[in-house]
């Protein structure tokens, strides 16, 4: 299948800060790709890149054929994005809002008109259009973010942690409109640093971390990677010394690797249920007392935490 | 249609969407103009409209125009508005004025009437030299600027007459002489003749009655400086409104999301800045109309009105983006652009006649929209048309422009979206 986006070596520097380092991908025509990562990790800056919101430190990426760098107007018009924080006019109406960045698309007309009924009823805000976004929850204001990504039916959409702080309900819908948008043959880039929703979407994942592309493929070719194994994961207190925890359980047998974070304690073992008796004797030898204990089969959140060290969400 | 077009509508949608700001750009000019019409007795039966105003008028021509302007002053139509005195003294008259016992003296130098209409034998050969008319003085007292601006409307309005008749009497003849139709021998008779018709048309021209409306023109309503004073200090906080709407659409996500839609960067600022031109002009026209119909004033010549609103709002506009630019919040450009609105409003002229002001405050003065803006509206006020409007207008389009250069200049330096 054809590539839709190539990105070659991409860097972005803010001084001496070094926010993407160098990223090397590319994306087929029809497929889901997730950029998985914690906050922070660059996910935001490398779409700023490809959506020629910010002009690379070095390196290129193509859409659809055309260069960021040297022909930003081709890429605009190939691309849809759906930035993370909402990007609406809120005293303007739903459908005001999309009129308006249609007409900034190109749009007018009856092909404008017609656009804008198709894409309301898409995200399920016909019955709603008139009224200003300001008096809308914020699930439905995603909605018509998302909408307006949509407007000129674009090759590549880019949806930028779309589901960041909104209710259970709101963000099932967004994912399953991305879903329906890929059915019907649109490509997404698509940020999260929720390891569910990458997992549940994507044909592909990408994980980043501090700005470097620490791993790419599949979801099956990813925890591959980190073998059949479990990862048990003790919730400790915040006095606790975690360090000490993880070094103690180090040596013990069928303990793959034990690294601490500020109030967890992470264990990779080939079967956590065989282990979990010896590492709470050992946490109550310490005096250290658990406050919960999670086992979790190979993930992608398990892929993370083994390249890493750390879990997703730190 | 044009993004930057659509852009610009779409900021002043929102501009009539905000209620506070619309309480501040409209409710709040027309409500301090009705307390400064109470202030000023205009809505109380009062009369304060300015009148009686005393003006010295020295006749040293004692020709036919020096006597028709000294008869225009003395004439019934002016009765209410001006209480003119003879003397025969230039240097006295200056010093009445500076001893601030009249608001202008007028000199009218000797030969000034023959320094127009040809005197008797002079010869129209192809080689004619038109002499240099000698100019009238207006001497002004500067403690009374309104008063004495008034005075010189009136001058400026005759002489323009005289002009207008003595160029075009001019060149006709010239013309008929060179083509033959009428004969140089009989020029000085013609010539008579036509100067004659000048004097009449000319006093036929300068009639400050009532019915056609020059009396009342000319009667200076003191709300006629505040009213567009309060509405350009309130332009002020309008353009800086809009130039926040900038910085709050980058710290909002739309500016950004306009970026990367395929629209040119120059379109973006363009249209925000067409946006904010479109509130001024919005603001600045409600007013006027709303003043016009509640409170039946007067602005003056329409055409003047408009193109004076559209150079005033475009000359504010240009301090909007400079503000914006400087700036890099919306609370920022909030709280300079209240300091710039008081500050220029002081300056300009709003609330205390430029004219009481030293004259290097009179010079600092013109750095300000509102100072050129008052200098148009009163030109109107005191019957003036577009075509006396010419040097506040090119100074309002100048500052426009060349702010509006430097606030490219430093958005492009600064970054129009980056933080």
């Amino acid at each position: 299948m054809k590539s839709i986006l190539e990105v070659k070596e991409l860097k972005k520097n803010y001084g001496d800060f070094q926010a993407v380092k160098g990223i090397s991908f590319e994306i087929k025509e029809g497929e889901i790709f997730s950029l998985l990562g914690p906050n922070g990790a660059g996910k935001t800056t490398t779409i700023s890149m490809l959506s020629t919101l910010y002009a690379p430190t070095a390196g290129d990426a193509t859409v659809a054929g055309h260069s960021v760098t040297k022909a930003p107007m081709q890429v605009r018009n190939a691309i849809g994005v759906v930035p993370q924080d909402l990007a609406l006019y809120e005293d303007l109406s739903a459908k005001e809002n999309l009129i308006f960045w249609g007409q900034m698309y190109g749009l007018s007309g009856k092909s404008l008109t017609s656009r804008v009924n198709e894409v309301l009823n898409q995200i399920d805000l016909a019955d709603k259009a008139k009224n200003r976004v300001k008096t809308f929850s914020g699930g439905m204001k995603r909605r018509v973010n998302i909408g307006v990504g949509l407007l000129h039916k674009p090759k590549l959409l880019f949806m930028d942690e779309p589901t960041v702080g909104i209710d259970p309900q709101s963000r099932r819908a967004i994912l399953d409109t991305v879903k329906d948008l890929n059915r019907q043959g649109m490509t997404v880039l698509y940020t999260t640093h929720y390891m569910e929703e990458a997992q549940e979407l994507s044909d592909r994942v990408g994980i980043i971390d501090h700005g470097e592309l620490i791993a790419i493929g599949t979801q099956k070719e990813l925890t591959k990677q980190v073998g059949h194994t479990d990862t048990l994961i003790l919730h400790i207190s915040e006095n606790e010394d975690a360090n000490a925890l993880a070094d103690s359980l180090k040596n013990m047998p069928d303990v793959l690797e034990a690294r601490a974070t500020d109030h967890e304690v992470s264990i990779i073992t080939p079967q956590a249920e065989n282990i979990l008796a010896s590492v709470v004797s050992k946490a109550n030898e310490r005096g250290i007392k658990i406050r919960s204990i999670d086992i979790r089969e190979p993930n992608l959140e398990a892929v993370f935490l083994h390249l890493t060290g750390r879990a997703l969400r730190d | 249609m044009n993004k930057l077009l659509l852009i610009g509508i779409k900021d002043l949608k929102l501009m009539f969407r905000d209620r506070a700001a619309l309480t501040f750009m409209l409710l709040a000019p027309f409500l301090l103009t009705l307390a400064m019409g109470f202030v000023t007795g205009r809505f109380s039966g009062g009369s304060t409209g300015i009148s009686d105003i005393p003006v010295i008028i020295v006749n040293l021509d004692q020709g036919d125009l020096g006597n028709a302007l000294e008869d225009l002053f003395n004439s019934a139509d002016l009765a209410e508005l001006m209480e003119p005195s003879a003397s025969s003294d230039p240097e006295a008259a200056r010093q009445l004025i500076e001893s601030n016992e009249a608001s202008a003296a007028i000199i009218i130098p000797k030969g000034f009437t023959q320094s127009i209409i040809p005197a008797a034998g002079a010869t129209f050969g192809q080689d004619y030299v038109e002499p240099e008319p000698i100019q009238i003085e207006v001497y002004t007292n500067p403690s009374s600027p309104t008063s004495a601006g008034i005075v010189k409307a009136v001058v400026d309005e005759f002489i323009s007459r005289i002009e207008e008749g003595r160029t075009s009497g001019m060149t006709s003849f010239l013309q008929l002489m060179q083509s033959g139709l009428v004969d140089p021998q009989n020029i000085e008779a013609e010539a008579g003749t036509l100067f004659q018709n000048v004097e009449q048309t000319e006093s036929n021209t300068i009639t400050l009655t009532k019915n056609t409306e020059g009396a009342d023109a000319v009667e200076f309503d003191l709300l006629s400086y505040f009213a567009p004073g309060i509405a350009l200090m309130f332009l002020m906080y309008t353009v800086s409104y809009g130039g926040r709407s900038i910085l709050a659409e980058r710290a909002g996500g739309t500016l950004p999301r306009l970026m990367i839609s395929p629209t040119q960067t120059a379109q973006v600022l363009g249209g925000k800045v067409l946006g904010i031109f479109f509130m001024g002009v919005a603001q600045v026209g409600i007013l006027i109309l709303a003043s016009t119909m509640f409170f039946q004033f007067r602005w003056g010549d329409a055409l003047g009105v408009i193109v004076l609103i559209l150079a005033a709002v475009l000359g504010a506009t240009g301090w909007g983006m400079l503000i914006t630019a400087f700036a890099r919040t919306p609370a920022q450009v909030a709280n300079t652009g209240t300091i710039v609105m008081l500050i220029f409003s002081i300056l300009g002229g709003s609330f205390i006649s430029l004219e009481n002001f030293p004259p290097f405050m009179q010079t600092i003065s013109k750095i300000t929209p509102i100072a050129w803006g008052l200098d148009g509206f009163t030109t109107l006020a005191l019957g003036g048309t577009l075509p006396n409007l010419v040097e506040p207008i090119t100074a309002l389009l100048i500052m426009g422009a060349v702010l509006f250069g430097i606030a490219v200049v430093l958005f492009n330096r600064n970054g129009l979206v980056q933080l």
